[in-house]
């Protein structure tokens, strides 16, 4: 286990690189989701909306 | 091709791949990390091949996502594709932060090797040159309001940029430099041995599928924000 954590004494390197890379992607797909679900809710909004104000304008 | 890319076409069948898409990326990441932390250390470069691992697939995908950024913003100039500008204009955060990646895992990768985090030969400059260009791309469509205005002179910038690929890619025999020639795709068959590139395979075809994720639901993200405001503006009339 220790052998696999010292990366044959390259740690620093190589857990770094994995541990940016992950975070980079990671970032990268949590705020494309964020995006997507907003974008979602905001259309369902003003869906929702339009139906209410044409139900009211046909009462 | 361009009757599946009609944007309500693209929202059905997107919507009906993405979820393979990302089971697909995912399991070629976990395959891809099993088998480079189980390949032995290189007898030259120790345990430090590991990120090759890494930096190799994010070169790769950030000249990819380039690619597709530069095509489709030629299909936006000539054809007006409505999907195209939103294509091009989705790639380019994700190429950036690939090309990033690559940039910093190929620094973390030299200096245990090379002696030095950065060396200004002409692979790295061009690949620098490829972040910047990302950048730019970016910050022009911002700076735009008109968004017509905005999609047009992004993909002329994309389309002028794209004559940064083959600098990066040939760079390393028209210049001497400290990174290595190519490798993998070359005449002759690959110079790595199999242990190494089967896990460097299978994780650039998980970064190549993971982008195509990310991408497809950034334009999915851009279609419904269109949508979005052509109500908003039907309303306001």
């Amino acid at each position: 286990m220790s052998g696999f954590l010292s990366q044959g004494g390259y740690a620093f390197y190589v857990w770094t690189a994995y541990g940016l890379s992950l975070a980079g992607l990671g970032l990268a797909a949590l705020l494309t989701l964020r995006a997507y679900r907003k974008a979602k809710a905001a259309l369902a909004r003003l869906e929702r909306a339009k139906t209410v104000q044409h139900s009211e304008t046909n009462l | 091709m361009f009757e599946l890319a009609n944007p309500k076409r693209f929202m059905e069948w997107s919507g009906r791949l993405l979820p393979w898409l990302g089971a697909a990326a995912a399991a070629t990441l976990l395959a891809g990390l099993a088998l480079g932390f189980a390949a032995p250390p290189d007898y030259q470069q120790g345990s430090t091949v590991r990120i090759m691992f890494l930096h190799v697939p994010s070169a790769w995908t950030a000249m990819m996502a380039y690619g597709l950024m530069a095509a489709a913003s030629v299909v936006g100039l000539v054809n007006r594709h409505p999907l195209a500008d939103a294509a091009a204009r989705t790639a380019a955060p994700l190429g950036a932060v690939f090309t990033a990646l690559g940039l910093v895992t190929g620094s973390l990768w030299g200096k245990p090797m090379w002696g030095a985090w950065w060396v200004w030969d002409g692979r790295l400059t061009s690949f620098l040159l490829l972040l910047l260009i990302y950048l730019g791309y970016i910050a022009l469509g911002n700076a735009i309001e008109d968004d017509t205005r905005a999609a047009r002179a992004c993909a002329v910038l994309a389309v002028v940029g794209a004559v940064n690929l083959p600098i990066i890619e040939f760079s390393v025999d028209w210049w001497t430099t400290l990174h290595q020639g190519e490798s993998i795709l070359r005449r002759g068959g690959p110079l790595i041995a199999p242990v190494f590139l089967w896990p460097l395979l299978l994780m650039a075809l998980g970064y190549t599928l993971l982008f195509l994720n990310l991408w497809i639901i950034r334009i999915r993200t851009e279609i419904l924000n269109r949508r979005a405001r052509a109500m908003m503006m039907e309303e306001a009339q």
